[in-house]
């Protein structure tokens, strides 16, 4: 994929969502150094968040400047690095997206699921984490565990397309 | 009950537990949030407020047998604002905060929970020694029985939608508060701090920030919060913990192997100190009541148990010393009353050593 401000080839992509459309930002190395974001060591939020305040016009205006939900604007955010509400995290998604994986290296939640959450979030998060086990086997060079651990996922998407038509 | 009551009693995580020696207490933390609802930082009074309302609720409906304490922070006196946080039941940011902001506690205060902090709910559970499952158990009980109630902002991808996104996943911070004296009196502890550090953990003094060694104490959280299950990230603290404490112990059996004197020396200069001075600030305090707490593991100071000086670790702070007087005390008289505690403590006698 190629980067947005150049022909180059992107490293760093990005999602946001701007009047409740998901878009992208694919940047190169070159464009993603230019607005701060190092692709090749963890940084802290704060310098991801100033950097990404010198970002160019170009995506500057893709962005919309605050939170339609609770009214944080985007400078607010990137001055205090907090989140006004659960929806900032649609409306920020653009930075949030490499402070969150830089901190965490990581983009997934595996861990607990409230119980008022449907059957589908349970099965999404079942995935990601089958998925985490045959990244670290394939990893390993476990092939033997990777095939297993591969049928399972499908085992599982199977079950989740048939409770979904079953649904429907 | 009062909060003069929370000062005759010793919290429930000052009990006995495993590793009780290197080991203070294991702790863990949930950061949670309502749906659709501004985070309390940038939310208006009437939110914040909306907010307490829903907590109490959840609390009220909640079918259990444990009682909780409950307080709003704009009811407190500072006093007894910085009480709950030298108890570690409240942060120092919810003792700033007021309109809607408060603490429930359970009587034995081994669980409590923060609203309207940095997030709406921050559920903590304490437990004595090395036991991080159970602190999780007790943690997640109580978020199962909240969640009840409330319903929380969640998302499939990023899992607990927090404030600060440095906690958005499972929300969790583990922690584990250590006593130390073996790798800092042989001057080993830097390496041990730098080599946790490196792996994705935080190290701090165990006294808030910018205390880094007073009385020898540290804590060593998680940092990272999402990608990893909840068991994932307390099985990993648990493991390098384990490692810490086999150090520590492996400096203490060489410290007294090679410099038994000294360590000698050491713990009895403390107890001495503690024992006569008729004044005293808090870090000299911390420090020396550190060397006793070495001796107690060492089995140097049959006489005394653990578990008391680890409750006059909380009760020299001054909050305590000022509820405990009924009054304002200047630092001087806190440093009278801090010295008068400790010799009662230790021979019963309130005179003693100052020199009548």
């Amino acid at each position: 994929m190629k980067c947005d401000l150049c022909d180059k080839e992107a490293v760093v992509h990005l999602t946001q969502v701007v009047n409740g459309e998901m878009k992208e930002v694919h940047l190169c190395e070159e464009h993603a150094k230019e607005q701060g974001i190092d692709i090749h060591s963890p940084i802290s939020i704060t310098d991801i968040l100033m950097g990404l305040g010198e970002a160019k016009q170009g995506i500057e205006h893709q962005l919309s400047p605050s939170c339609p939900r609770c009214g944080m604007a985007r400078e607010e955010f990137r001055r205090s690095g907090r989140l006004g509400c659960p929806d900032c995290y649609n409306t920020f998604m653009a930075e949030l997206a490499v402070a969150i994986k830089a901190m965490h290296h990581s983009s997934q939640h595996v861990g607990k699921i409230p119980a008022r959450e449907g059957l589908q979030t349970r099965i999404k998060s079942q995935i990601a984490r089958f998925q985490k086990e045959l990244d670290a086997a394939i990893a390993r060079e476990d092939y033997e565990k990777a095939a297993e651990i591969r049928d399972r996922i499908s085992e599982v998407r199977t079950q989740a397309e048939e409770q979904e038509g079953g649904d429907a | 009950m009062t909060l003069d009551g929370l000062l005759e009693r010793h919290g429930g995580w000052l009990e006995s537990g495993p590793e009780e020696g290197p080991v203070i207490s294991s702790r863990v933390r949930l950061a949670r949030n309502l749906s659709d609802t501004t985070f309390p930082g940038w939310a208006s009074k009437e939110v914040r407020d909306r907010v307490w309302n829903e907590v109490v609720q959840a609390f009220d409906s909640m079918e259990t047998d444990t009682e909780f304490l409950r307080w709003r922070m704009d009811e407190l006196k500072t006093l007894e604002r910085e009480l709950l946080f030298e108890r570690h039941l409240i942060s120092a940011e919810l003792a700033e905060r007021k309109s809607g902001s408060g603490l429930f506690v359970s009587e034995d205060e081994c669980r409590a929970v923060m609203v309207n902090e940095e997030d709406h709910i921050r559920l903590q559970s304490l437990q004595p020694g090395l036991n991080l499952q159970k602190a999780l158990d007790g943690a997640e009980a109580l978020d199962d029985d909240l969640e009840k109630t409330l319903t929380y902002a969640f998302s499939s991808k990023l899992g607990y939608l927090t404030a600060c996104p440095s906690n958005v996943g499972t929300g969790m911070r583990a922690s584990v508060m250590l006593h130390l004296p073996g790798l800092c009196l042989t001057e080993e502890i830097k390496p041990v701090i730098n080599a946790v550090s490196k792996i994705g953990l935080a190290v701090r003094g165990m006294w808030g920030e910018g205390s880094e060694a007073a009385g020898h104490m540290f804590q060593i959280s998680n940092q990272i919060t999402l990608g990893k299950t909840e068991v994932e990230i307390i099985s990993h603290l648990d493991q390098i913990v384990l490692e810490v404490i086999e150090h520590e112990k492996n400096a203490r059996l060489r410290l007294m192997e090679s410099q038994q004197i000294r360590v000698h020396d050491h713990i009895g200069r403390a107890y001495g100190i503690l024992a006569h001075a008729a004044m005293m600030n808090s870090n000299e305090a911390l420090d020396l009541l550190s060397g006793l707490r070495l001796g107690i593991d060492l089995g140097l100071m049959p006489e005394i148990a653990r578990r008391d000086i680890d409750q006059l670790l909380i009760r020299i702070q001054p909050a305590h010393l000022q509820k405990a007087a009924g009054s304002m005390l200047s630092p001087e008289e806190r440093d009278i009353k801090r010295a008068q505690l400790i010799r009662l403590f230790l021979d019963g006698s309130p005179d003693n050593g100052n020199g009548h």
